[in-house]
C-alpha cells in the first residue's frame, strides 16, 4: 500500500482528485446504461433525463482541470503524483466524451419506429453491455490502481469491434431488404457507432490507468 | 489546502498581576543599567585620583632649583676655538683650563658668596657642555642658569635647616633663584644628588632589555602558537603542553628572576645587569602570555576561510602565512603588547638578576651594565634624600608615559591590520 | 543494493568510485558506495540530512583529510589515476578538483586578489598581464565581470551573497580545474540569486564535470542531467535525472522524491 505523504494537505488534494475522476466515472456509466435502457424499451422520458443530466459530467471536467493544475502549481509532484495528475486530467476529458457519446444515443431515442421489429436491436444491448462492462471495470482498475484489470480492458476493445462489424453487417443487409426502415436504421448504425466509439475511450482510460500505475505504456496490438 | 483555525477570544493583557511583573521587571533593567553607570563612575575615579595624584607629585620633579649665573667668557681668559672644542677630551681641557673656577668666580660675583657656595659642584659641567656644542660662547658673554645644591632646594621648598631656608628666600626675592623646567631630567643618568639624577639612563635600558624580550619572545610565542593551533595532532602530549603554557603565564614574575639568576648568570656570569640577561628573563615570562593570546586569535579565525583556501589548493604552510596569521595578527599583536606591557614594568625578577646597578651614564649596548626604570623608580624611592621624592613621582610619569605611547602604538598596529572576514 | 540505471555514457567517466567507505573514529559514515562520475554533465546528490552526500562530496577532492578522526577506503580516481594513493599530490588534486562551499567563503583580500590567489600559488600565471587575463577571464566565466570589472580593488566581502558565491566560483575556476564540485552552493541565496548560479552552473556545464549536492530535489531537477540518491551512508539509486524523477526504481526513492517519509 502506499504510505501517506508527509504534508497531509498533499493526501487530500490527490484523495479529493480521484473522488472526482470516480464521481464522473459513475455518472459515465449510468447514463451509459440508461441511454440503452431507454433505447430498448423506447422511454422517451427517460432518455431527455439523460441529455439534461450531462451537464453535470461537463461541470466536473473543468473541477478535475483546475484541481490538476492547482496541484502541479503548488505540490510540484513527482514520479507517480505526477502520472497519477496527469493521467487523472486525461481521463477526466475522456470520460466527458464517453457521457457525450452516451447523451447522443439517448438523443436518438425518439427518432426510432417500430423497434420491435429490428433484428438487431437485439444485438445492440449486449453490445452496450459488454461496453458497459469495459466502462464498469476500467474504473474499477483506476480506483484499484490495478494494470492487470487495465490490460483485460483493452483486450476486450476487441469484442466490442467485432459486435460493431457484425451490427453493421446487419442493419445494412437490413436495409436493403426493408428499404422503408433506411431512417430508423441508420439511427441505429449511429447508436452502433456511438457504442464503438465508447469502447474505445474506455480502452484510452485503460492505457492511462496502466501508465499511471507502471510509468509505462501497454504494448501497441494492432486491433 | 485548510483553513486557518478561528482565533480564540483573546484575553485582556493588561491584568493587575501582569502590571506587577512588568514594574518588576523595568525596575530591574534600571537598577541594572544604575549599577553599571556606578561601576563604570568608580573605576574612573579611581584612575583620576591615581593619576592626579602621580602628576601632582610629580610635576615637581621635572623641575630643579637653580641659581642664575651671568658669565662673560672673552673676560675670562678661556682659549679655544671651533675645532679643539669639538674634540672629546674637550671637557677635560676646559676643566684644566679652570673653568669651575671661573664659574664659581663669576657666581659670586652675580649672588654673593653664600649663594655661590649652594651652587652644585657639578654645575661647571653644565657650561662645559654648552660652550662644546656651541664654541662661539667663548668670546661671548652668556647668562646661565645652574642648578643649585640639595640643601638649597630643599631650603626653597620650605624644609631643611632655617639657615638654608632663609637664604633661599633672599635669593628667590633677588631674583636669582628660581624653579626652572629641568629637560636634563629627561637626557642625564642616574647620580647621587638629586638635583643631577634623570631618567634616560634607566630608559634606555629599558628600551634595550625590550628589545631583546621582543626579538626573543614574539617569533618563539607566535610559532609556537602556530605550531599548537594549526598542527599538533590532539592528543595526551598537547594537552600536557597547553597546561604546562597556561600555568606558566600564572607563575609569579621573581621566579623567573630566580631561573634567570641560576641559567643565565651560570652561562654568562660576567654579563650581570646586562640588558641581554633581563631580556632574556623577561622574555621567558612574556612568550607565554603571547602563546595563549595567539592561540585564541587563531583559533578566532573561522574554519571556512582555511577550506577556502585549501579547496583552492594552497598548501597548509601557504594556509596559515598567507590566510590564517593575516587575520590573526591583530590579536596577537594585541596580546603581543599586553605582555610587554607587563614586562615593563616588572622589578622583581630584574633586581634578583642584578639589574639594580647604580649605572651613571646609559648603557652602551646589550652587554653593558643597565638598570630599567621600575628598578630606577624602586631604587630612587629608597634614597634617604628627600630631594628625591619628586624625582620618583616624575620619573613614574615618565614610565607610564611610555607605556601609552606602547599602547597607542599597539592600538595603531592592530587597527591597520584589522581586516572584517 | 545499489540500481544503476542503463544510461549510454559512451566516454570514460571522468572520476569513478569503487567500494568507497568513510570512516569518523568508528561511525561508518559511508557505506560502500560505486558511482561514475561523467565527464562535461552535471551529476547531483540528493538525500535526506545525514545521509551522507556531502561526506562523499568531500572524498573527492580529499576534503576529508582535514578531519583528523576521518578515515577512507576504497578506491577512487581521477583520469584512471587513485587520488589516494602516496604518489598523488594533494595539493595539486585540489587544483583539477575545485570545490565551492555552502556559505560563500571569499577571502578577506580585494575581488582581484582573490582570484589570482590561486594561479599566483599554483604558477600558472605571473606576470601582471598573464594575471589580469585570468582574472578577467575567470570574472566573464562566472558571469560577474560587469558587475565588478570597475571596482577589482574591493574587497571580496563588501558584495552582496550572490555575488559572492559567483566570486567563489570565479576563484575555482581561476585555476583551470578539470571538476567542480558544489556543495549546497546556493541553499543560503535568495531565489533570484539561485537562478542566477542555476544558470551559471548550466554554462560551465559544458566545460567542466561538475558535481552538485543538494536538498532541493527540484533544483537536482533543473539542473542535473545525472542524480544519485543517497540513504544512511548508501547510494541507493542512480541514473538520468528525468528517470529518476519521473519513474524511480527504487521504493526509497520514490518515497523520498514524492515527499513520503517518516
Amino acid at each position: 500500500m502506499i504510505s501517506e505523504h508527509t504534508v497531509k494537505a498533499f493526501d487530500e488534494d490527490i484523495t479529493r482528485l480521484r473522488g472526482l475522476i470516480t464521481e464522473m466515472g459513475g455518472l459515465a456509466e449510468t447514463a451509459l446504461e440508461g441511454a440503452l435502457d431507454a433505447l430498448i424499451r423506447g422511454d422517451e422520458d427517460l432518455a431527455e433525463r439523460i441529455v439534461a443530466d450531462d451537464r453535470k459530467l461537463d461541470t466536473l471536467e473543468s473541477e478535475v482541470d483546475r484541481l490538476a493544475v492547482k496541484i502541479i502549481a503548488l505540490r510540484a509532484p513527482m514520479a507517480d503524483d505526477l502520472r497519477e495528475v496527469i493521467a487523472a486530467l486525461k481521463i477526466a476529458g475522456v470520460v466527458e466524451r464517453i457521457g457525450d457519446y452516451s447523451k447522443n444515443i439517448a438523443k436518438r431515442v425518439g427518432h426510432i419506429e417500430g423497434r420491435t421489429r429490428f433484428e438487431p436491436l437485439t444485438l445492440l444491448p449486449a453490445m452496450g453491455e459488454v461496453a458497459a462492462e469495459m466502462v464498469h471495470d476500467v474504473l474499477t482498475a483506476y480506483a484499484a490502481r490495478d494494470p492487470a484489470l487495465a490490460l483485460e480492458v483493452i483486450a476486450s476493445d476487441k469484442k466490442v469491434d467485432a459486435f460493431y462489424n457484425s451490427v453493421f453487417r446487419n442493419l445494412v443487409s437490413h436495409m436493403v431488404e426493408n428499404p422503408a426502415t433506411i431512417s430508423s436504421a441508420a439511427q441505429l448504425l449511429f447508436v452502433a457507432r456511438n457504442i464503438e466509439r465508447i469502447g474505445d475511450h474506455a480502452t484510452n482510460v485503460a492505457e492511462m490507468v496502466y501508465f499511471a500505475a507502471t510509468g509505462d505504456y501497454p504494448l501497441d496490438d494492432d486491433s | 489546502m485548510s483553513d486557518p483555525a478561528m482565533t480564540e477570544t483573546r484575553q485582556p493583557t493588561r491584568t493587575k498581576a501582569f502590571e506587577k511583573r512588568l514594574k518588576a521587571r523595568y525596575a530591574q533593567e534600571r537598577r541594572f543599567k544604575v549599577f553599571g553607570l556606578f561601576a563604570i563612575l568608580i573605576s574612573i575615579a579611581i584612575l583620576f585620583v591615581l593619576l592626579g595624584n602621580m602628576t601632582i607629585n610629580g610635576i615637581g620633579g621635572f623641575q630643579r632649583a637653580e641659581l642664575q649665573v651671568p658669565i662673560d667668557f672673552a673676560q675670562s681668559g678661556l682659549a679655544g676655538d671651533q675645532r679643539s672644542l669639538s674634540q672629546p677630551g674637550a671637557i677635560q681641557t676646559l676643566e684644566m683650563q679652570g673653568l669651575p673656577q671661573i664659574v664659581q668666580f663669576a657666581a659670586e660675583q652675580h649672588i654673593g658668596e653664600a649663594g655661590a657656595q649652594q651652587l652644585s659642584e657639578q654645575a661647571w659641567r653644565d657650561v662645559a657642555a654648552s660652550i662644546t656644542a656651541d664654541p662661539s660662547l667663548i668670546n661671548r658673554q652668556e647668562t646661565f642658569w645652574l642648578p643649585s645644591s640639595g640643601d638649597l632646594a630643599m631650603g626653597m621648598d620650605g624644609e631643611g635647616s632655617p639657615e638654608m631656608q632663609a637664604l633661599a628666600s633672599q635669593l628667590e626675592s633677588a631674583g636669582v633663584l628660581e624653579k626652572r623646567f629641568d629637560w636634563g631630567f629627561l637626557t642625564r643618568s642616574d647620580a647621587t644628588d638629586p638635583q643631577q639624577v634623570g631618567v634616560w639612563g634607566a630608559l634606555k635600558g629599558s628600551i634595550l632589555t625590550m628589545i631583546i624580550t621582543l626579538a626573543l619572545a614574539f617569533p618563539v610565542g607566535v610559532l609556537a602558537a602556530l605550531y599548537l593551533e594549526e598542527y599538533a595532532p590532539r592528543n595526551r602530549w598537547t594537552d600536557i603542553i597547553e597546561v604546562s603554557i597556561n600555568n606558566l603565564a600564572a607563575v609569579p614574575s621573581i621566579i623567573f628572576g630566580l631561573l634567570g639568576l641560576a641559567v643565565f648568570l651560570w652561562i654568562f656570569p660576567n654579563l650581570r645587569s646586562a640588558p641581554l640577561i633581563g631580556g632574556m628573563t623577561l622574555a621567558l615570562m612574556t612568550m607565554p602570555v603571547i602563546v595563549i593570546s595567539g592561540r585564541n586569535a587563531i583559533k578566532a579565525v573561522p574554519p571556512s576561510i582555511r577550506d577556502g583556501a585549501l579547496a583552492i589548493g594552497a598548501s597548509p604552510v601557504q594556509v596559515v602565512f598567507h590566510h590564517v596569521l593575516p587575520l590573526a595578527l591583530p590579536g596577537i599583536l594585541t596580546g603581543t603588547i599586553i605582555g610587554m606591557a607587563r614586562a615593563l614594568g616588572e622589578t622583581a625578577p630584574l633586581l634578583l638578576i642584578g639589574m639594580r646597578a647604580f649605572v651613571a651614564t646609559p648603557p652602551d649596548g646589550f652587554t653593558s651594565p643597565a638598570t630599567v626604570l621600575p628598578v630606577q623608580i624602586f631604587l630612587w624611592s629608597d634614597e634617604i634624600d628627600r630631594g628625591f621624592i619628586e624625582r620618583t613621582s616624575a620619573a613614574i610619569i615618565v614610565l607610564l608615559l611610555f607605556l601609552l605611547v606602547m599602547n597607542a602604538l599597539a592600538i595603531y598596529l592592530r587597527n591597520k591590520f584589522e581586516k572584517s572576514w | 543494493m545499489t540500481v544503476i540505471h542503463e544510461m549510454d555514457d559512451t566516454a570514460d567517466p571522468k572520476m569513478r568510485a569503487r567500494d568507497v567507505s568513510v570512516f569518523y573514529g568508528d561511525k561508518k559514515a559511508i557505506d560502500d558506495v560505486s558511482i561514475d562520475i561523467p565527464t562535461k554533465y552535471v551529476t547531483a546528490f540528493i538525500g535526506p540530512s545525514g545521509c551522507g552526500k556531502s561526506t562523499f562530496l568531500r572524498t573527492l577532492n580529499r576534503m576529508n583529510d582535514t578531519i583528523p578522526s576521518a578515515r577512507v577506503e576504497g578506491d577512487i580516481e581521477l583520469d584512471g589515476e587513485n587520488i589516494y594513493s602516496s604518489g598523488m599530490d594533494v595539493v595539486q588534486l585540489r587544483a583539477r578538483v575545485g570545490m565551492v562551499f555552502q556559505k560563500p567563503n571569499p577571502f578577506p583580500k580585494s575581488i582581484y586578489d582573490n582570484i589570482a590567489y590561486g594561479p599566483k600559488i599554483h604558477g600558472i600565471a605571473g606576470s601582471k598581464n598573464e594575471l589580469d587575463e585570468v582574472v578577467e577571464r575567470s570574472l566573464q566565466r562566472a558571469g560577474l565581470w560587469n558587475e565588478v570589472k570597475d571596482r577589482l580593488g574591493e574587497s571580496g566581502t563588501a558584495l552582496s551573497g550572490g555575488q559572492q558565491q559567483r566570486l567563489c566560483i570565479a576563484r575555482a575556476i581561476a585555476v583551470d580545474p578539470e571538476v567542480i564540485l558544489m556543495d549546497e552552493p546556493a541553499s543560503a541565496l535568495d531565489p533570484i540569486a539561485t537562478a542566477k548560479i542555476e544558470e551559471l552552473i548550466d554554462e560551465l556545464a559544458g566545460r567542466y564535470a561538475i558535481v552538485i549536492v543538494t536538498h532541493s530535489m527540484q533544483q537536482a531537477a533543473r539542473v542535473s542531467q545525472r542524480t544519485a540518491f543517497f540513504h544512511l551512508g548508501k547510494m541507493v539509486e542512480y541514473g538520468p535525472t528525468d528517470q529518476i524523477f519521473t519513474n524511480p526504481l527504487e521504493e526509497r526513492t520514490k518515497d523520498y522524491i514524492t515527499g513520503r517519509y517518516g
